[in-house]
């Protein structure tokens, strides 16, 4: 007597608004008015109420945890289960009270529509707007308003009109989409909740339950460009698996066996050779929503962060992105002080670059004179992080338009991502990327090589005034190095000035000499080679510069500095006076530490 | 996608973030068929590997199929299957099923409490204990089949854990990512935000996280998963001739069985969708269940 197991759809609701506006009598007479509550629960909590001399809210029916009955309000997210002829909901209720503002974001998050509730007789107020306002940079678009309580202002539809118009106002006025229905009921005793209400013969649109029947489900995002952040690369060895798998989840377009993928920010690039599954059947392509896992043809060295894409449609890279966030945490959102950035699969750290303003998130037409991003205000800002990431849009593509900040140990803030901002190596980056996705590669790949040399590439940057000595620490450490069997070249700037730079040396600027380096830095790199560089022309402060040429490629920079004075962000300073073999055991040591020498 | 892939690739993406942040990480298996569609969930998120410990918590009373059912999958599966245990309490005989026998005079209240007690050490506390290496870990040697001690007993940092929402109400207040004090309980006042699939995984020393990845699934769902997928699951789930089966798999003393003549996953399904047991709580054949009970031992940092 096997059955078809009929697919229904789940939804995920949430039901937001000002504290005491009546979000859980709302869920709790939903449930009640359509048989959804186990027997006997409704009489036994009111028989409690009874006992106990309580007046009977629906909200004690959702508050299972102790604690918030005796605080009287929702403190967390409660989901409940419900269903309707037409499909599954999960609805969410949020805390409507700024305390808990973060709970409030956490079930929000997880919605695919909302509804926002609000009190006819108190009006708009305070976590009206702001809920107004997360919902929006959430991306939750459909959102239905209910002006509640309609019986304490007569069942008026002047009054109804009134918090219409001033609630579209507001939503316009932060550039949020408008609702598509307002609704008036009256909770506690569910006029158009799941019943037509004969009070408001006024009000001919659809009760709250046939609004929610109206909601669609978002489809996964299969027409967009191909994002798959990378979360990790997994090679199991037991039972004799050797698939070297990258995997992750694609959050937006299609790929197929055979197409040609790359990865950013390292620009890497190779071919789907195989999509991996596990008692499924085998596939040729696959799509949006899936967590899935794939071979490539050419191995490449990928981490975790990564976006792969393909190269048409890569996503953006740069150090500087132009955010709206919310700020959670305890402590506040300061200047000159490093966070985690967290994007996709990505997380680096992030400061704040520029502060543009900071605004009450309850008024959101105040700007506040802050030089840091309290508890619960909104912020536009610029941050930027220590090292290139790519990203996009929150407009062209979501999942990857949209971050969270982690101060400490906790999720502190979140955000999405309004504009690319320029910063110093934009141009570099962009040459590198356009030549990365172009590069021409042999058969033999970066892979193959570090297997045979026992290495990944890596640049070794002396640098420092004239004369103190980079040349002869340079040559140490090539030379050791090469006679512990590595496979090294010694870089000098000298001989890039005098060939590769010839036609300049007359009217060269700083920013060519620079790329030029660079670049014949990155072709020895590719190599595969430890490229050991000593150089006057070429500076610390020019670092960042090649850095943006050479990728993901790791750069490891000494500074010699006999008087001591820098104190510019580099891997090793010394004065100059120490030891060869000193210099040679501290260098080989950081190269150890980094995975570089194996 | 249906709506079981939806929950699946979901909890797929969370079994992989888990396993990418914590190093030390374990998942309990109570050999239910929650925590083995989370079983069958890893095997799909690391293409038929488990490359974490399973940590199970035996009371000693456990019905005799379920310990062969688990020793059978870890051996099929080839899993690092860990199993941890009171034994001091078991060998002071202070449990719910000693104390009876020895006063079976008890009143209802009495038993009540005797059982919360017991779960309170037997589980709680035994899972407390094997977490953090403070109590004896046991290891299944896949070639002999024999439970060796266990040298490691380093602290697990990430526990994943098979709740879901729809049980009863405290789990409804999970996050996917929920820390745990030093003390293993459970804050649910202040919980870190949560959103965009961006999980809690960093974490103070000393602390560790439970990570939910069945959060959003229903009873039926976990069903209609254990169809589709062809999971095995324990035979106790379904009537075996009595008219009786287990919903929801405890220990023997502590656990009825409910009346249904379901003797295989489609009558199952059949019957969650009739809605002969729609008003029936999950776990109403589990007698520690008592109005705060349980919601006291989830404080404690039992599931
Ligand atoms: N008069 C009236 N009171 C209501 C209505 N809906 C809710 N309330 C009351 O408003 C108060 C707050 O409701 P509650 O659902 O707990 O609000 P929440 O904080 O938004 O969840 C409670 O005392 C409810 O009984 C309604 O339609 N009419």
């Amino acid at each position: 007597m096997s059955e078809a197991v009929v697919d229904r759809d789940q939804m995920n609701i949430v039901i937001v608004g000002h504290v005491d506006h009546g979000k859980s009598t709302v869920v709790g007479r939903l449930f009640a008015d359509t048989g959804a509550l186990p027997q006997g629960k409704l009489d036994s909590v009111r028989a409690e109420c009874a006992r106990t001399g309580k007046v009977f809210e629906y909200a004690f029916l959702l508050d299972a945890l102790s604690d918030e009955q005796d605080q009287g309000i929702t403190i967390d997210t409660a989901r409940c289960f419900f269903k309707t002829a037409s499909r599954d909901y999960i609805i969410i209720d949020a805390p409507g009270h700024i305390e808990f503002l973060k709970n409030m974001i956490s079930g929000a998050a997880r919605a695919e529509a909302a509804a926002l509730i609000i009190d006819a007789k108190e009006g708009v107020r305070e976590n009206s707007r702001r809920h107004g306002y997360i919902l929006a940079m959430l991306g939750i678009r459909q959102v239905t308003v209910c002006v509640n309580k309609m019986d304490l202002v007569n069942y008026s539809q002047e009054h109804f009109d009134r918090i219409e118009r001033e609630y579209r106002e507001f939503l316009a006025g932060i550039g949020a989409v408008s609702p598509k229905q307002f609704i008036p009921i009256a909770a506690l005793n569910g006029e158009n909740l799941a019943n037509r209400a004969a009070s408001m013969p006024w009000y001919q649109g659809p009760t709250f339950l046939e609004t929610m029947d109206g909601f669609i489900k978002a489809p996964p995002k299969v027409d967009q460009p191909l994002r798959l952040p990378v979360q990790q690369i997994y090679k199991f060895t037991a039972q004799g698996d050797d698939r070297r798998i990258i995997a992750g989840r694609i959050e937006a377009g299609r790929v197929n066996i055979g197409d040609k993928v790359v990865f950013s920010p390292s620009n890497k690039s190779s071919t789907i050779r195989s999509i991996e599954g596990f008692n499924t059947q085998p596939r040729t392509s696959i799509d949006a929503g899936w967590s899935t896992g794939f071979t490539l043809s050419e191995e490449i060295y990928i981490t975790r962060g990564e976006v792969m894409s393909h190269v048409e449609h890569a996503p953006l890279v740069s150090t500087r992105l132009r955010a709206n966030l919310i700020w959670l945490g305890k402590k506040p959102f300061l200047p000159n002080r490093d966070y985690k950035l967290k994007l996709g699969t990505a997380a680096v750290p992030v400061r704040i670059h520029r502060l543009l303003k900071v605004i009450d998130a309850s008024e959101l037409n105040s700007q506040l004179q802050k030089d840091h991003v309290g508890r619960n205000d909104v912020a536009d800002v610029i941050l930027e992080t220590r090292v290139p990431i790519a990203f996009d849009l929150i407009a062209d593509s979501e999942s990857t338009g949209r971050f969270v900040i982690v101060d400490g140990y906790d999720v502190a803030g979140g955000g999405i991502v309004v504009e690319s901002v320029r910063d110093d190596q934009d141009e570099l980056r962009s040459e590198a990327r356009l030549r990365d996705f172009n590069w021409v590669k042999g058969s033999v790949g970066l892979d193959a090589r570090a297997a045979r040399f026992g290495q990944r590439p890596a640049l070794i940057m002396f640098v420092g005034k004239a004369n103190v000595g980079k040349h002869r620490y340079a040559m140490a450490v090539e030379r050791a190095l090469f006679d512990h069997g590595r496979a090294t070249y010694l870089l000098d700037g000298t001989n890039v000035l005098m060939g590769v730079d010839h036609d300049l040396t007359v009217d060269a600027t700083q920013a060519e000499l620079v790329r030029r380096f660079g670049e014949v830095a990155y072709l020895l790199l590719d190599a595969g080679l430890l490229v050991v560089s000593t150089t006057n022309a070429i500076g610390l402060a020019d670092h960042s510069a090649v850095q943006a040429l050479i990728g993901d490629t790791p750069s490891v920079v000494i500074e010699v500095d006999p008087r001591g004075v820098s104190v510019a962000p580099c891997d090793l300073r010394i004065r100059g006076d120490e030891p060869e073999s000193e210099v040679v055991a501290r260098v080989t040591a950081l190269l150890t530490s980094r995975a570089i020498l194996r | 996608m249906d709506h079981l892939d939806v929950l699946e690739q979901q909890s797929v993406y969370i079994l992989r973030e888990a396993y990418r942040h914590f190093e030390r990480l374990g998942m309990l298996w109570s050999i239910g068929k929650d925590s083995t569609v989370l079983l069958w969930l890893a095997r799909k998120a690391f293409f038929g590997h488990v490359p974490f410990p399973l940590v199970h918590i035996d009371t000693s009373f456990k019905l005799p199929e379920m310990i062969a059912y688990r020793d059978r999958l870890a051996r099929e599966y080839q899993l690092t299957m860990i199993v941890g245990q009171d034994e001091a309490t078991l060998a002071a005989k202070n449990t719910f099923p000693d104390k009876f026998k020895a006063n079976p005079a008890m009143t209802d209240a009495e038993q009540a409490a005797a059982r919360t007690a017991c779960c309170s050490l037997l589980k709680a506390g035994a899972l407390s204990a094997t977490l953090n290496g403070t109590g004896v870990r046991r290891r299944l040697n896949l070639q002999t089949g024999v439970y060796e001690i266990e040298n490691d007993r380093q602290p697990y940092h990430g526990v994943i854990v098979g709740a879901r929402a729809d049980e009863e109400g405290s789990r409804s207040k999970e996050r996917y990512f929920s820390p745990r004090t030093k003390e293993n309980t459970w804050d649910v006042g202040d919980q870190p935000p949560e959103f965009w699939n961006q999980f809690k995984t960093d974490y103070a020393p000393g602390t560790h996280v439970r990570i939910h990845p069945l959060l959003d699934w229903t009873e039926l769902n976990i069903w209609e998963y254990i169809k589709r997928e062809q999971i095995p699951t324990v035979s106790l789930y379904y009537d075996q001739g009595a008219g009786t089966r287990y919903r929801s798999l405890g220990c023997g003393p502590c656990q009825t069985p409910i009346q249904s003549t379901a003797t295989n996953v489609d009558d199952i399904i059949a019957e969650l969708k009739s809605g002969k047991l729609r008003n029936i709580a999950e776990r109403s054949g589990r007698k520690q269940d008592g109005k705060h009970g349980l919601e006291e031992l989830r404080r404690q940092g039992y599931m």
